[in-house]
C-alpha cells in the first residue's frame, strides 16, 4: 500500500536490515516481518505490555512503536533472552516460582522485568510492583511474578 | 510416587518463557487471507443495504464476505439453542455484532477495505438493555418467535427459560420464622480479558476442513462444524494450541462458522485473530439482579430461604442458560435449610452474548445470599463467622436434593476465619467479611486418554484437555511420571488437536484433574497390567502373583521396574506398550442438573479492608481464600490458581464493568477504559491455602479447582467494607465513587 523505508537495527545481538512499511508498528514488523512472534499483540494502544520490548535499553511497548523508529537502535526481544548458557536467571525463576501460567502475558512481564533489573539490579517489592505496572496478567500470577524478579536479582547479587 | 503432591515446574513452561510456545496467533498458513469483522456503532438496528463494491477496488482484497455468501436460511448454530447466526441476520442484536467480513491478502488491505464496505441501517427503537425493559409487557422481542424451540411457551417473550427448584413449604416455614430479610442485588456485566484475545483459521483440505482456535472445547467445535457442514468427524480437524487465557470465555465456538464459510469460499485459508477490543463485543459475563428472601428463628438458624434470578444473558443463548439453571440450583449454597425455593430466568437483551466465566453464575447468586445473611446476622446480634457455622452443611449432609456435602466444611471456614484473625481488634476505618459459596463441577463428562510407554523408558500421554493455564499439562505428567516410574522431564504430554488426541468432552467446570486425570490414571493402570502379564511371561510367574506400585512390579523375590520388563520382553526390536483409559459421568435423567456434581468447589473467602473516608477507596489490608480441594497434586499451580481467581474476583468486586449509553453502545471497550486490577491493585497480603482431606472422586483423593477463590470475594469484601463504614452496597462494582456516595448518603 506504500513505500517501505530501509532501516537498519540489531535484533538479539544479529545486525538486521529492514524494509517496513512507513505505517508499520515495530510489533507488526517483528510478529509479521521478521517471524519473531514470542512478542505478543493484545491492547495495542500500550496499556497491558504483552508487546513489551527492550530498545536501547528502555523497556518500550513495541504497539506504540513505528518500526522506522528502531532504525540504528539495539532491540532485545523475548527470544534473545536466553544464552548458550540457557535460559536467563530471571526466565528461571519464572519457572521456579511458577510465574508463568498461561503464559501470553510473560513475555512482556520478562522484558519489562529485565529493563526493571538493568537499571535497578536490587529493588524492592514495591518497585518490582511499580515497574511491571504496566503489564496486566489475567491469570493475574503478579505474586508469582514479582517473587520471581526478587528470586532472580538475589541470585544475580550473590553470584 | 514422588511427583504427585510436589510442586514441580509446569509443563510447557519452558515455551512460556522463551516465546517459542505458539498460541494460534503465533502460527503462520501460506497463502492465508486476512479477515477483518465489519461492525455498526450501533446495537439494534435494521439492515438495509450493504454496497461492497468500493472496498473491492482496494487493492489486495480477495472478496467481501456478506449474508449472500451463506446458506439460506442463515446457519445458525449454539450449544443450547440453535440461536446465534453466522452473520447478522437482516438485524443487528447487539453492539458489536459482526455484518459482514473482508478477506484480504493483508491486514493493512483488509482494514482499509472494511471502512469501505457501505452499509445502510435504520437504527430501531425500544432496545432491551435491562431486565426491566426485557420484562415489560410491551417489550420488543429481542429474537424472533421463528427461531425458538418448537412448541416454546416462552417463545413470545424475552424469557427463554424459568427454572424453578426447591423443596419444602417456604410460607409455612415463614410464618415460623423469628426474623424475615430480604433485598435486591445487582451484578454487572464484565468481560474475561483474556490477555490472548480469540483467534480463528481455517482451510479447506482433502475433502473437509482443518481449523485453528483458541478453544477450551475443540470436540464440540469439531461436532458443531461436522454437522453444519455435513462432513464426517473425521474430516474436521480442530487444531487447538494451549489457549493464552480461557477463563470460560473461549468454550464455546464464535466466529470459527464464520472463517470456515469463508476458507472454503476462497480455496484458501483465512486468519482473524481479533483485537482485544473486539473481544469486549464477543464475550461477558451475564449480568443478574438477584432478589433474596431469608428466614432465620432467634438462634439463627436457617429456616427458608427464597431465591429469585434474573439473567440477562445477551442476544443469543450460548451456554448462558445452563449458567442460569446450574448456578440456580444451588442458591442457597452450602447449608442445611428446611425449605427453600428458587426460580431462575434466562432472559435475552440487546447486548452482547454472556457465556460460561469462572464461577458459572455462582459468583452473582452468592453476593446477593451472603450479604443478606449478614444483614440477618446483624440484626440477630449474632457473630457473621457463628451464623455460618451453625447452618453449614456437614459431610454426607444432603443439603440439596440428590447431592450431598464431600468435604469437611467448617475445616475449611475456621481456617479462614483463623487466617485473617476473626475477632481480632480492628483499627480505624477497618473491617472484615466473611463469606463461604459453593460450585458444583461436572455433571457429566467423558475422557479419554491414550498413553504409549516408550522402549527408551519415556512416555507420551494424550489428552484432549485444553491448558489455558491451570497446569493440566504438569498434572497428566506427574501423573504418568509416578504410575510409570518415568522421569517427570521425559513424558510428552500431547493436546489440542482432534485428529490426534482421543475425545475429551470439555475443558470447563474445574474438571479436568479429575475426570482427565482419572483417565490418564487409567491408562497408566492398563499399561501396568500389560506389564504385569509381560512380566509373568517373562518370569514364568502368576500374574496374581505380581504387585504393581507405581513403575515397580514386586515379584516374590524381588523388585523390577516397569520399564526394564518392557525392554526384556520387547527386544530386541523395541517398540511399546500402549495403554487407554476412559471416564465416562453418563447423563442422570432424574437429576434435574442431568447429573450430580462430581465434586463441590467449596470456599471460604475473609477479607480486611481499610476505607480512605475522603475518596472511598477500597484497601485490601489481607484477603485469605480457603478452598477444600482434596487433595493438591501440585501445590505451587494450585496457590497460583487460586491467587488469580481471588484477584480476578477483587476486579468484579471493586473495579470491573461494563457502561452503556442510552441506545445500548458499549462506551469502554478495551484497555484504557475498562480496568483490571494490576500489579498496584493487589491486596497488601493475599493468602491461598488449601484443606486437603483426599476425600474427593478424583486420583489420589482430589477434587477441582481453580475457580474457588472467586465464587464469594464480593461478599466478603461487601461485608468488610459496611464493618469498616457501615454503608451497605447491594451494586457492583463497590468503586471507591460508589462507596463514597454511600458514605455521603449515610451521613445524611
Amino acid at each position: 500500500m506504500s513505500d517501505t523505508i530501509t532501516i537498519e537495527a540489531t535484533i538479539n545481538g544479529r545486525p538486521r536490515t529492514l524494509e517496513v512499511a512507513p505505517n508499520h508498528t515495530l510489533l507488526e514488523v517483528l510478529r509479521d516481518e521478521i517471524d519473531l512472534t514470542g512478542t505478543k499483540e493484545c491492547c495495542v494502544v500500550g496499556e497491558c505490555g504483552a508487546c513489551t520490548v527492550i530498545v536501547d535499553g528502555r523497556a518500550m511497548n513495541s504497539c506504540l512503536m513505528l518500526a522506522v523508529e528502531i532504525d540504528g537502535a539495539d532491540v532485545l526481544t523475548v527470544e534473545g533472552l536466553e544464552t548458550e548458557d540457557g535460559l536467563s536467571p530471571l526466565q528461571d525463576a519464572f519457572l521456579e516460582d511458577g510465574a508463568a501460567q498461561c503464559g501470553f502475558c510473560i513475555p512482556g512481564q520478562l522484558m519489562a522485568a529485565t529493563a526493571l533489573l538493568m537499571h535497578n539490579p536490587n529493588p524492592t517489592v514495591e518497585e518490582v510492583q511499580e515497574g511491571l505496572a504496566g503489564n496486566l496478567c489475567r491469570c493475574a500470577g503478579y505474586e508469582q511474578i514479582t517473587r520471581a524478579v526478587l528470586d532472580a536479582a538475589k541470585e544475580a547479587l550473590d553470584a | 510416587m514422588h511427583n504427585v503432591g510436589a510442586s514441580v515446574r509446569r509443563g510447557g513452561g519452558y515455551g512460556r518463557v522463551t516465546g517459542h510456545q505458539e498460541y494460534v496467533a503465533d502460527i503462520k498458513l501460506n497463502d492465508v487471507l486476512y479477515v477483518k469483522l465489519i461492525t455498526l456503532d450501533v446495537a439494534r438496528a435494521r439492515i438495509l443495504s450493504i454496497d461492497t463494491s468500493e472496498a473491492e477496488k482496494v487493492p489486495g482484497v480477495a472478496f467481501v464476505f456478506t449474508p449472500d455468501d451463506l446458506p439460506k436460511p442463515m446457519p445458525r448454530f449454539g450449544p443450547q439453542f440453535q440461536d446465534r447466526p453466522i452473520l447478522a441476520d437482516g438485524e443487528t442484536k447487539y453492539h458489536g455484532e459482526p455484518v459482514a467480513a473482508v478477506a484480504a491478502e493483508s491486514k493493512d488491505a483488509a482494514e482499509e477495505a472494511a471502512v469501505r464496505v457501505k452499509i445502510q441501517y435504520e437504527e430501531l427503537p425500544n432496545g432491551v438493555f435491562s431486565v426491566a425493559a426485557a420484562l415489560a409487557p410491551d417489550a420488543v422481542l429481542v429474537q424472533d418467535p421463528s427461531i425458538r424451540p418448537a412448541g416454546d411457551p416462552l417463545a413470545h417473550t424475552n424469557v427463554i427459560s424459568e427454572k424453578h427448584f426447591g423443596w419444602g413449604d417456604i410460607e409455612e416455614l415463614a410464618e415460623e420464622s423469628d426474623l424475615v430479610v430480604e433485598d435486591n442485588y445487582r451484578f454487572p456485566m464484565v468481560t474475561h480479558f483474556a490477555i490472548e484475545p480469540h483467534g480463528f483459521m481455517a482451510v479447506p483440505e482433502d475433502g473437509g476442513v482443518a481449523i485453528w482456535s483458541t478453544i477450551q472445547h475443540p470436540y464440540l467445535l469439531q461436532k458443531m462444524m461436522a454437522k453444519m457442514l455435513e462432513m464426517p468427524l473425521s474430516k474436521v480437524r480442530v487444531h487447538a494450541p494451549d489457549p493464552g487465557g480461557g477463563f470460560g470465555g473461549k468454550q464455546i465456538p464464535k466466529y470459527e462458522p464464520l472463517v470456515t464459510y469463508m476458507a472454503l469460499k476462497a480455496g484458501r485459508p483465512c486468519r482473524l485473530v481479533l483485537s482485544l477490543d473486539e473481544t469486549f463485543q464477543l464475550v461477558r459475563r451475564s449480568s443478574a439482579e438477584i432478589r433474596v428472601r431469608i428466614g432465620f428463628d432467634s438462634e439463627g438458624y436457617l429456616k427458608f430461604q427464597d431465591i429469585e434470578t434474573n439473567f440477562l444473558v445477551g442476544a443469543y443463548v450460548d451456554i448462558a442458560d445452563r449458567v442460569v439453571g446450574k448456578s440456580s440450583y444451588s442458591a442457597a449454597g452450602p447449608y442445611r435449610v428446611p425449605a427453600v425455593k428458587i426460580i431462575g430466568r434466562t432472559i435475552v437483551s440487546h447486548t452482547m452474548p454472556s457465556t460460561a466465566f469462572r464461577g458459572f453464575g455462582i459468583p452473582q447468586i452468592s453476593w446477593a445470599r451472603e450479604s443478606l445473611i449478614d444483614e440477618a446476622a446483624l440484626r440477630l446480634g449474632i457473630d457473621r463467622l457463628e451464623i455460618r457455622l451453625r447452618n453449614l452443611a456437614r459431610l454426607g449432609d444432603e443439603f440439596i436434593p440428590l447431592e450431598r456435602a464431600d468435604g469437611d466444611w467448617e475445616q475449611t471456614v475456621r481456617t479462614a476465619a483463623k487466617r485473617i484473625g476473626w475477632g481480632d481488634p480492628l483499627e480505624p476505618n477497618r473491617g472484615r467479611g466473611i463469606a463461604v459459596g459453593l460450585k458444583s463441577g461436572p455433571t457429566t463428562g467423558l475422557s479419554y486418554s491414550t498413553v504409549r510407554l516408550l522402549f527408551d523408558g519415556s512416555a507420551i500421554i494424550y489428552a484432549g484437555t485444553s491448558d489455558m493455564g491451570q497446569g493440566a499439562r504438569t498434572i497428566f505428567a506427574q501423573i504418568g511420571a509416578d504410575e510409570l516410574g518415568v522421569e517427570l522431564d521425559q513424558v510428552r504430554v500431547v493436546m489440542g488437536d482432534t485428529a490426534m488426541v482421543p475425545f475429551d468432552q470439555q475443558t470447563s467446570a474445574s474438571r479436568s484433574s479429575v475426570l482427565m486425570g482419572t483417565a490418564v490414571h487409567r491408562a497408566c493402570q492398563d499399561i501396568q497390567h500389560k506389564v504385569t502379564a509381560m512380566a509373568a511371561n517373562l518370569y514364568g510367574i502368576d500374574e496374581e502373583a505380581i504387585k504393581v506400585e507405581g513403575g515397580v512390579l514386586a515379584l516374590r523375590d524381588r523388585e523390577v521396574s516397569l520399564i526394564q520388563v518392557v525392554q526384556e520382553a520387547l527386544a530386541p526390536l523395541g517398540g511399546e506398550v500402549i495403554g487407554n483409559g476412559e471416564m465416562r459421568k453418563n447423563k442422570d435423567p432424574n437429576h434435574p442438573l442431568g447429573g450430580t456434581a462430581a465434586f463441590f468447589e467449596f470456599n471460604c473467602t475473609a477479607s480486611e479492608v481499610e476505607v480512605d473516608t475522603e475518596t472511598g477507596h477500597v484497601t485490601l489490608i489481607k484477603h485469605v481464600t480457603v478452598g477444600d480441594v482434596g487433595r493438591s497434586l501440585n501445590p505451587l499451580q494450585v496457590k497460583s490458581q487460586d491467587d488469580g481467581a481471588a484477584i480476578q474476583g477483587l476486579g468484579h468486586t471493586l473495579m470491573e464493568h461494563y457502561i452503556f449509553d442510552d441506545a445500548g453502545r458499549v462506551r469502554n471497550i478495551g484497555a484504557i477504559d475498562y480496568r483490571i486490577l494490576t500489579s498496584m491493585d493487589l491486596p497488601l497480603e493475599l493468602h491461598s491455602e488449601s484443606t486437603e482431606n483426599a476425600d474427593g472422586p478424583g486420583p489420589y483423593g482430589i477434587k477441582g479447582v481453580s475457580e474457588g477463590s472467586l465464587l464469594v470475594t464480593a461478599p466478603a469484601v461487601g461485608a468488610a467494607i459496611r464493618e469498616a463504614t457501615g454503608v451497605v452496597i447491594r451494586d457492583l462494582p463497590m468503586t471507591p465513587q460508589r462507596v463514597w456516595e454511600a458514605m455521603q448518603e449515610e451521613k445524611k
